[in-house]
């Protein structure tokens, strides 16, 4: 081969040769720029349950969705009041879910990946990261709180568009979006349980108008009330808002749809990139998965138990997560070499 | 966005009074001096103007362009270009107690600028200093004519901390060492070009070369528009067939890969910068494993074989069973595979040996005895301390000379006399007793200088230049390089760590 010549192929085959530790960091990076936006939106949620006249669900519900009640009674002291949960979740570098820890490790995933990500992707990250790992207390007053949370969506909002628009489409857009389905999956699920863990015993019957105000609060925080509406222009029930939320096939961050995205991505990782054996048993358990979820109704849902299956959902998508991981960047490489399928 | 001047603050302004000095937009932007009114006549080499000849022609052009421009203009074009770096991450990275601090290499606007002539000249004097080098190594680690022949002391060489046991009798492709070379280069009164040292390890720097160049074009245009300016962007695809050329014989599309310590490292930027313009992965060690004493890399669809390295890490960190056992940033049995010949490592282990500062007084003499040529750029006199002669010389000149220890790089540790007070030349005087053959001295050169952006106006500042070469098949030198300037009034360290920034160097091509 002409040496003019040896360049060309070279470049073909790294495109099936994506580094372990670029899949991982790709697929970090998306899950905690997601998980940020929710947070941003969970923090609205409950500001505004927190507000309503009634007052009776408090702060800590957003500690019980998180499951972050040991990690905070660890830092601060109980019982918890507004102030320190704001803190605990924007600023408290010692919280690894607070805003400022996620964007530190935003930031390293970014770096990581900064060899393959575009140069509008860094940039922007580079600066918003940098800005999130600087907030200060006076910056979450709470006057200040929506705000705040609005910057951070539409930061997140603005990562995600940027991304859209400028990352080359290869194996690290694949593993990208495969993060980033699967944290809508997980971030669906704690949005509807919060209403679950609002709920204060013998409170409020469901239907009763605290609790259809309060579903409408749950439907804006996931920007779904608009669409919600189109599809029931008369009825807000929970068990509309939870099949909604649930199993609609067009709303951005509804379960289904982010299962089946995270199928697709699967299957073009099998395809495109030579991978169906690593693949294959990715997809069975989303395809059990999705099924759990077709075979029933809303109302089945609710009246076995929304939480347990919300949990149940949650556990499933770590499992994936630890799958992939064991699949794709194990800590011990134990694959076989494939050295004839290297392209030449 | 300040400046971030890392040693010292505002430089005093002896030289520019208040009233030109001032940025006053009302000032006469278009009188014959413009911008240089103040700028203090040097009694130096000045890059850009009193030159012992008549300005060539293109100087003369970016002279006149520069003397168009208005400071308070200039001054804003420099803070975007700061802010732009900084969003960029064109950054370096300071760790300090708790944290790591991104810091942007200053960035002057006024470009450092080198005739044709001046060019071809360096280009060929880097090349004939690189061939040596090269040659000189192999034969270290082969025959040691050299130093049977009584040119360096056999002494210097295999006691030398950096010469690689590892290396003795292992043959590497086209007999090449130093792939990635760079020539530091000062200029003395008179402007001759002199080599300060050579940097065969892993020399670093060569991103910003082309950063500042996109720099310039983006936020200068006016200043650069229609000059025969030689291109700077085929670095990348010269690099990457450079390593190509190199691989292991019989591997016809070798997988090239950046090997870096990690983010964590100062010079990441570089590393990214380098792997991205070179279309490779960019690998730190746990990406790296070695089976059979061949080397690969861990990716989704399992092991992928890797063939040649440009590794940006020291020797002792590469492989933790060759070297530092406790090395985490290493590759276990990477040095056996190189050393099998399954794998090409750029640089190649060892030749630290020969960019050292004692052996750098022997360069004249080793270019003459490797190639039977003088050598095309001049050496600064050099005393070595290791010998008598040289150390009762530099005892007994102290105060004129510049005193380095030999291992160290990034202007650590050195000591200009004429600056240093009684008691800092006492402290140095037992440092140097107590460990001569760990220093060399020098005479004081007076570096040139070239027009600089100040707080209080355009003065003169001292720079250097460092020109990159790489060598696989062939040497090519990129046109242009590293002109780095020291930003404190009258100081001549220009090292990044020691409060220098960079200029764009234009090469022009006629």
């Amino acid at each position: 081969m002409t040496q003019t010549g040896t360049r060309f192929p070279a470049m073909l085959a790294n495109l099936n040769m994506l580094l372990s530790r670029y899949g991982e960091s790709m697929m970090w990076l998306a899950r905690y720029m997601e998980r940020i936006e929710n947070l941003a939106r969970l923090l609205e949620v409950t500001e505004a349950f927190v507000r309503n006249p009634d007052g009776s669900p408090g702060w800590d519900s957003i500690l019980q969705i998180n499951s972050d009640e040991e990690r905070y009674a660890a830092i601060y002291p109980l019982p918890a009041t507004e102030e320190n949960i704001l803190a605990f979740y924007i600023t408290e570098s010692a919280n690894p879910t607070s805003i400022r820890a996620m964007a530190h490790m935003v930031r390293e995933n970014a770096r990581s990946a900064r060899p393959l990500i575009s140069t509008e992707m860094w940039m922007q990250l580079n600066v918003f990261t940098r800005s999130m790992m600087e907030l200060s207390t006076p910056d979450i007053r709470r006057n200040g709180l929506s705000g705040l949370c609005n910057r951070l969506k539409q930061d997140c909002q603005t990562h995600f568009g940027v991304t859209e628009g400028t990352l080359y489409r290869d194996q690290a857009w694949l593993f990208y979006l495969l993060g980033k389905y699967l944290e809508r999956s997980d971030q669906i699920t704690r949005l509807i349980d919060i209403r679950y863990h609002t709920l204060l015993p013998g409170g409020e019957t469901s239907g009763s108008q605290l609790d259809i105000t309060q579903w409408g609060s749950v439907l804006r925080s996931a920007a779904a009330y608009h669409a919600f509406r189109r599809l029931q222009p008369v009825t807000t029930t929970p068990a509309n808002v939870v099949g909604f939320l649930l199993k609609n096939e067009g709303f951005p961050r509804s379960l289904m749809l982010n299962l089946r995205q995270v199928d697709n991505t699967l299957n073009a990782l099998s395809t495109h990139y030579n991978l169906r054996h690593q693949c294959s048993p990715l997809q069975e358990r989303i395809i059990n998965l999705r099924a759990t979820l077709e075979d029933q109704t809303a109302e089945d849902i609710i009246s076995r138990g929304l939480h347990e299956y919300m949990t149940y959902i949650q556990d499933q998508l770590a499992a994936l997560q630890a799958e992939v991981s064991v699949t794709f960047w194990p800590a011990a490489p134990v694959m076989t070499r494939e050295e004839t399928l290297t392209p030449q | 966005m300040n400046r971030p001047v890392l040693q010292s603050p505002r430089p005093a302004s002896a030289s520019a009074s208040p009233a030109s000095a001032a940025p006053a937009s009302g000032a006469s932007a278009k009188s014959a001096a413009g911008m240089f009114a103040a700028y203090d006549t040097p009694d130096f080499f000045c890059e850009l103007m009193n030159r012992t000849d008549t300005l060539p022609p293109s100087l003369q052009t970016v002279r006149d362009r520069l003397a168009g421009f208005d400071l308070a203009e200039l001054r804003h074009r420099t803070n975007t270009a700061e802010a732009q770096l900084y969003r960029l991450g064109i950054t370096f990275t300071v760790y300090s107690d708790r944290e790591a601090i991104d810091r942007i290499l200053p960035f002057d606007m006024i470009p450092r600028v080198l005739t044709a002539t001046e060019w071809e000249h360096i280009d060929r004097g880097v090349q004939q200093r690189v061939k040596a080098l090269n040659l000189f190594l192999r034969d270290i680690y082969h025959e040691r004519h050299v130093l049977r022949d009584g040119i360096i002391p056999a002494d210097l060489v295999l006691n030398n901390p950096n010469y690689c046991e590892a290396m003795v009798g292992v043959r590497v492709p086209g007999d090449v060492y130093v792939h990635i070379n760079g020539t530091d280069l000062i200029r003395d009164r008179s402007g001759r070009f002199m080599v300060l040292e050579d940097n065969a390890r892993t020399p670093s720097g060569v991103s910003y070369v082309i950063e500042n160049r996109h720099m310039m074009l983006r936020l200068m245009p006016d200043l650069a528009s229609g000059m025969p300016l030689r291109s700077v962007e085929e670095y990348g695809l010269r690099l990457h067939q450079t390593l190509c050329e190199v691989a292991p014989e019989g591997v016809s599309d070798p997988q090239v890969v950046l090997f870096s310590p990690g983010i964590y490292n100062s010079a990441y930027f570089e590393h990214v910068f380098l792997a991205r313009e070179m279309g490779v992965p960019l690998v730190e060690g746990r990406d790296l494993i070695v089976e059979n004493h061949r080397v690969y890399m861990r990716t989704v669809a399992g092991l992928r074989p890797v063939h040649s390295i440009y590794r940006r890490l020291n020797d002792e960190f590469l492989d933790p069973l060759a070297f530092n056992p406790d090395s985490m940033l290493g590759v276990p049995g990477l040095v056996e595979a190189y050393r099998r010949g399954n794998v090409t490592l750029a640089n190649a282990l060892g030749t630290g040996v020969a960019d050292d500062k004692a052996v750098y007084a022997y360069m004249p003499r080793l270019i003459r005895y490797y190639l039977g040529e003088d050598p095309i750029l001049d050496s600064v006199q050099t005393h070595i301390c290791a010998e008598e002669a040289g150390l009762a010389y530099t005892l007994a000149n102290m105060d004129k000379l510049v005193i380095k220890p030999v291992g160290e790089s990034g202007g650590y540790g050195l000591l200009i006399g004429s600056q240093a007070t009684q008691t800092e030349l006492d402290e140095f005087r037992a440092k140097l007793l107590e460990d001569p053959s760990n220093y060399i001295s020098q005479p004081v050169i007076d570096l040139s200088v070239s027009p600089t952006l100040c707080p209080s106006g355009v003065e003169a500042r001292h720079v250097d230049l460092r020109p990159f070469a790489l060598t696989g098949h062939n040497t090519w030198v990129l046109p242009g390089g590293l002109s780095r300037v020291a930003l404190r009034k009258g100081s001549l360290v220009v090292n990044s760590s020691q409060g220098g920034g960079s200029k764009d160097t234009w090469v022009m091509a006629r």
